[in-house]
């Protein structure tokens, strides 16, 4: 029977769990199987079975004493931004090859506390700068529809291993787009929620104004699970987390769309969105008419300007951020140097990888002498114009609808290592990033190459309730979300 | 501003200063913050920017920048904003210090000090909270630096000064008066060999009505004593270059008590652009109205108001009120000392001379004397009723300061030093002095006022003090017919 | 009170990567400095906009209401935990984190 214990979701498997239909040994047995079974994906970074096992035999005790947490014994697995105690935590740079630490992520505590069995940690670009996970310094990730494509990023791992039944549920983090986009090319459900919602303790950081932790599943009911224990203020940790209560967002799946106000911002639609992607979008919004909701054509005049605003924000903090990786406390130390200087130099030149000292050096030059206000400040100003379009658009609507990406998932090196054309397919993504606003991807069809296509839902802040009760009518309504890639 | 020249030359000087507040943990993590502990066991990863990590601010520092502010008059931001100073450094580990940049939590103040006679007042720019680094140990690894980061994110707060200065000893003033200001408040244990009170300072010179020169920076100076005898030097060296016609370059110099000289550090070349921005892991920091006001209610008597005081309920010189307001404890002595006694000038006498000078001697702090304030009010009242003589309460606050005996009138009784005023046995002793005596007699009659005082100390050391002069010079006047 | 380079030199990118502690090869620098180019012609569409009297946005949540830094009680409750805390450094001797010799 536990053949198909990777077709269930979280909810589902929780039941069974409970019911004692199935033990968590049983069923992360199952999984690390079949993540052995789907090495060549190269979802996974890091297991350990030991872990893993003593998790689950640790959770069957728990339900054997009669605990009913809700996520009691389902396995999950970590996008390797997080740090661990149990795995190594590399954030897919050579830079913290091996790298253990003293302490837990507040999330993965939190996803831990709450009695999900981790599974390992998932492969995504360094220092999660990249949107197709080719900047990871352990090898490429491939998007389970199509062993020849990426699988986007920088959570490339997270969203592979969900669409390949690796794990039912896993968390990503998104800065710029990185939970939706590999969402969206990987035929799955993600949710990035208002920034400050959930903590930001043990992510190893790279924009930090903008960095923001999700999870990521096939189901927005899925989504709601993990999402409601992974939130919550973190006072004694993290100084950007808001005080907002722990909620439910299970509660919010129930009722009907009628009369639900859906912005479609015209400058989603621009030229630059492929025609199989824009066609996917327009079922999806006429399907969302069908639910109940209203269309409205709205506008977010300064969409093309995100690109800049974020690209030398996020750089900027970044390259103050990994300013810690010097070979001095932890990580990478170059085994030859002449001297202090050349230690440091050596030593990051050899732990970065390309893309990531591009940005070091982007943003250190935006904050240099006599440039910060042309840039980072000037930047940080057009930013709240960004969030004051938002709040212009959300008093005609409820929440936005468009495309996550322009196109679908492209080749293994389609871009020809060329970083502009990555940066100019974060469009639709980064509006919401800069304005900290919750944002989520669902599957809604398929287009070139049979590749999947998601839907970006944008919500007002602290509106992931209404965003995830949204994409759960649409998956009651549509199957996209059950699609499953051939060989998987 | 009065200035004295050196060599036609006016010398100013600017102060930063880093004060460590006195708190429990860091300013930015849990970690304790105590002095001396093994390397790094006092460096949690927060300390060590192990990945992952993020600060999260200590009230107790905000409360005790906001001390600061009221105790010298500045403004206390209601809205201050942290900023990261970036630069690579072995005991810097996150790369980047957190400090303030633009909007500083203190701004603007006043710090009053008496130089002699003379009272100066030295404007402060502002005061900031930042993080300390740690420490490079040079000396125990060959080729190799050790690195103990126990020290990082300790709590500073960083206090800097307008160029008011003209002088080292005013420097020097200033500095004890901010010392005086920040353990007064509590706010700094003012431990300078610890480092708890680090001054640098910004020194040039420059022909009167010229603009500033260049300055040269003196980093780390830790005693009173190297504070001036570092910028004596710097200013006869900068002066000197002047003279042979070299420019000043502007530079960090370090001073090196052995050789009594300062030199040139060797300089970070891109020091120049730290990249300072906020910081996106700590949002405004907002301090309300309510808050200053209570930390307000809760100051103590500030040394400058306590020395008003002292002037205008018990009448004292202003040299006397500042000098018994040095600490809280001289100050709480005194009063103690004046209440019971009823005697201020008395009492403010006695304190600045017999028992500053036994302090002093024995290097130790008021807290320490081994005679309570209760103890001399008693001794000064037996002066005031005349029970005894000064020379001989003298004598008595010896034997209670060494010890001897601990309360005064058992010591008066036993060392039999109640003053004579019984007529008989002091007109003896006269009529002996003035028999002894005769050159000057001779002198006196010849009008000498000096001899008649030579006689009337004659008479007291033949009573062994126990005498009451007035007593004795009305004698003598009456015997020799004056 | 900016002055403007409108494209980074080869001196310019020098100075970043000494700035940054980054040792580049000669190619590197090349395609860096071509790179950095390219990204910042999308740049200049930025500095065109008019800013004036517009608040920068730190925390984007401030964006809709006040967000104040949370301050915590001054309280010791970290243990030491040396030995797990340098488990990853490079060097280590008698508890110091070792690096080449700084000179001052």
């Amino acid at each position: 029977m536990s053949a198909d214990l990777h077709d269930l979701g979280v909810a589902e498997l929780a039941r069974k769990l409970r019911a004692k239909e199935v033990s968590a040994t049983e069923t992360a047995q199952h999984f690390v199987a079949r993540s052995r079974e789907h090495a060549t994906l190269g979802a996974f970074l890091a297991t350990n079975e030991e872990v893993t096992f003593a998790q689950a035999r640790a959770a069957d005790a728990r339900i054997a004493a009669g605990d009913a947490a809700p996520l009691l014994g389902v396995p999950v697995a970590h996008k390797d931004i997080f740090v661990t105690r149990d795995f190594p935590s590399t954030a897919g740079s050579r830079m913290l090859e091996g790298y253990r630490s003293p302490f837990d992520a507040t999330v993965v505590r939190k996803l831990a506390e709450a009695g999900m069995v981790t599974l390992g940690k998932l492969n995504c670009d360094e220092f999660a700068m990249g949107s197709s996970n080719e900047n990871s310094a352990f090898g490429p990730v491939r998007n389970p529809w199509d062993p020849a494509r990426v699988p986007g990023g920088s959570s490339g791992g997270s969203a592979a291993a969900v669409a390949a039944r690796l794990a039912p549920a896993v968390t990503g983090t998104d800065t710029g787009g990185s939970i939706r986009q590999p969402a969206s090319f990987c035929g799955i459900t993600g949710i990035k929620p208002t920034y400050g919602r959930a903590s930001r303790y043990g992510m190893v950081a790279f924009a930090s104004s903008l960095d923001q932790a999700g999870p990521m599943a096939r189901s927005a009911e899925d989504c709601a699970w993990l999402l409601s224990a992974m939130c919550g203020p973190d006072p004694d940790r993290d100084s950007t987390s808001l005080d907002l209560p722990a909620e439910d967002f299970t509660r919010a799946l129930g009722g009907s769309l009628e009369g639900l106000r859906i912005g479609v911002p015209k400058e989603f639609f621009a030229e630059g969105v492929t025609a199989d992607v824009r066609a996917a979008i327009d079922s999806a919004l006429a399907q969302y008419e069908q639910l109940g909701a209203k269309r409205v054509e709205i506008s977010l005049p300064r969409t093309e300007l995100a690109i800049p605003v974020y690209y030398v924000i996020a750089p900027a903090e970044a390259s103050s951020n990994l300013s810690r990786f010097d070979g001095v406390k932890f990580g990478h130390r170059a085994a030859k140097y002449a001297d202090l200087l050349d230690m440091y130099k050596k030593t990051r030149a050899e732990g970065f990888g390309d893309e990531v000292k591009r940005r070091i050096m982007i943003g250190t030059y935006v904050l240099s002498h006599g440039y910060y206000d042309a840039y980072y400040l000037q930047a940080q100003k057009i930013r709240r114009l960004i969030a004051d379009d938002f709040q212009a658009a959300f008093r005609q609507c409820d929440l936005i609808a468009g495309p996550v990406a322009p196109s679908v998932a492209w080749k293994l090196g389609g871009h020809g290592g060329d970083p502009l054309a990555d940066y100019l397919a974060d469009i639709f993504t980064l509006p919401g990033s800069l304005a900290g606003l919750p944002g989520m991807s669902l599957p809604v069809g398929f287009g070139e190459g049979g590749m999947p296509v998601g839907l970006q839902l944008i919500g007002n802040y602290f509106q992931e309730g209404r965003l995830l009760h949204a994409a759960h009518r649409f998956q009651q309504a549509t199957d996209f979300h059950l699609r499953r890639p051939g060989g998987f | 501003m009065t200035s004295k020249l050196i060599h036609g030359y006016e010398v100013v000087i600017g102060f930063e200063t880093h004060a460590q507040l006195s708190t429990d943990s860091k300013i930015f993590s849990r970690a304790p913050t105590k002095f001396g502990a093994e390397p790094n066991t006092q460096a949690c990863p927060v300390d060590l920017a192990l990945p992952g990590t993020l600060p999260v601010m200590n009230v107790g520092a905000v409360e005790r920048a906001i001390r600061f502010g009221l105790a010298i008059g500045a403004h206390v931001a209601p809205r201050s904003i942290f900023a990261r100073k970036n630069y690579f450094y072995p005991d810097l580990p996150k790369g980047y210090q957190i400090s303030q940049y633009e909007i500083p939590v203190v701004q603007g103040g006043v710090v009053e000090f008496w130089l002699g006679e003379e009272k100066k007042a030295v404007r402060l720019v502002r005061a900031h909270l930042e993080e300390d680094a740690g420490k490079s140990l040079h000396e125990d690894f060959v080729g190799m630096s050790g690195i103990d980061l126990n020290r990082a994110g300790t709590p500073l707060l960083e206090i800097v000064t307008e160029p008011d200065m003209r002088s080292s000893d005013e420097a020097v003033a200033y500095a004890k008066e901010l010392h005086k200001i920040v353990t007064w408040i509590g706010i700094c244990d003012g431990n300078m060999q610890e480092g708890s009170f680090r001054c640098d300072a910004n020194v040039s010179v420059r022909k009167p009505g010229q603009p500033f020169g260049t300055r040269r920076e003196i980093k780390n100076l830790n005693s009173f004593k190297f504070m001036k005898e570092a910028i004596d030097f710097e200013v006869r060296w900068q002066i000197e270059q002047l003279e042979d016609g070299h420019a000043i370059e502007q530079a960090t110099v370090l001073f090196d008590p052995d050789t009594g000289e300062t030199r040139a550090m060797r300089t970070k070349e891109d020091a120049a652009d730290y990249r300072y921005f906020p910081d996106p892991d700590l949002p405004p920091l907002v301090i309300a109205p309510e808050w200053v006001e209570r930390v307000k209610g809760g100051m103590p008597e500030l040394p400058r108001v306590m020395a008003a005081r002292f002037v205008a309920d018990y009448g004292l010189p202003e040299y006397d009120a500042t000098t018994l307001t040095q600490s809280k404890a001289m100050g709480a002595y005194f009063e103690e000392a004046a209440r019971a006694s009823g005697q201020p000038k008395l009492a403010s006498n006695w304190i600045m001379g017999e028992v500053s000078r036994r302090l002093n001697a024995q290097e130790i702090a008021i807290e320490q004397a081994p005679v309570p304030a209760a103890t001399l009010a008693q001794l000064i009242r037996r002066i005031a009723d005349g029970t005894v003589s000064n020379s001989a309460a003298r004598q008595v606050f010896e034997a209670l300061w060494s010890g001897e005996g601990n309360d005064v009138d058992s010591l008066i009784e036993a060392k039999g030093l109640k003053q004579v005023n019984d007529t008989g046995a002091l007109e003896k002793i006269v009529d002996e002095v003035i028999a002894a005596n005769p050159a000057n007699v001779e002198q006196v009659r010849a009008g000498k006022d000096k001899a008649f005082n030579a006689l009337v100390g004659q008479a007291m050391k033949a009573s062994r003090g126990k005498a009451n002069p007035q007593q004795v010079g009305e004698l003598l006047r009456r015997k020799l017919g004056l | 009170m900016t002055h403007f380079t409108m494209s980074l030199n080869a001196q310019d990118i020098a100075r970043i990567a000494h700035l940054a502690r980054l040792e580049l090869q000669p190619d590197e620098s090349e395609r860096l400095l071509a790179q950095i180019n390219g990204f910042f012609e999308i740049v200049e569409k930025m500095r065109a906009v008019d800013t004036a009297g517009v608040e920068p946005l730190t925390h984007p949540v401030a964006a809709v209401q006040d967000v104040a830094l949370r301050l915590r009680e001054d309280v010791a409750s970290e243990p030491d935990r040396r030995e797990e805390n340098q488990r990853s450094a490079p060097a280590v001797e008698r508890g110091l984190f070792l690096v080449p010799k700084v000179i001052e």
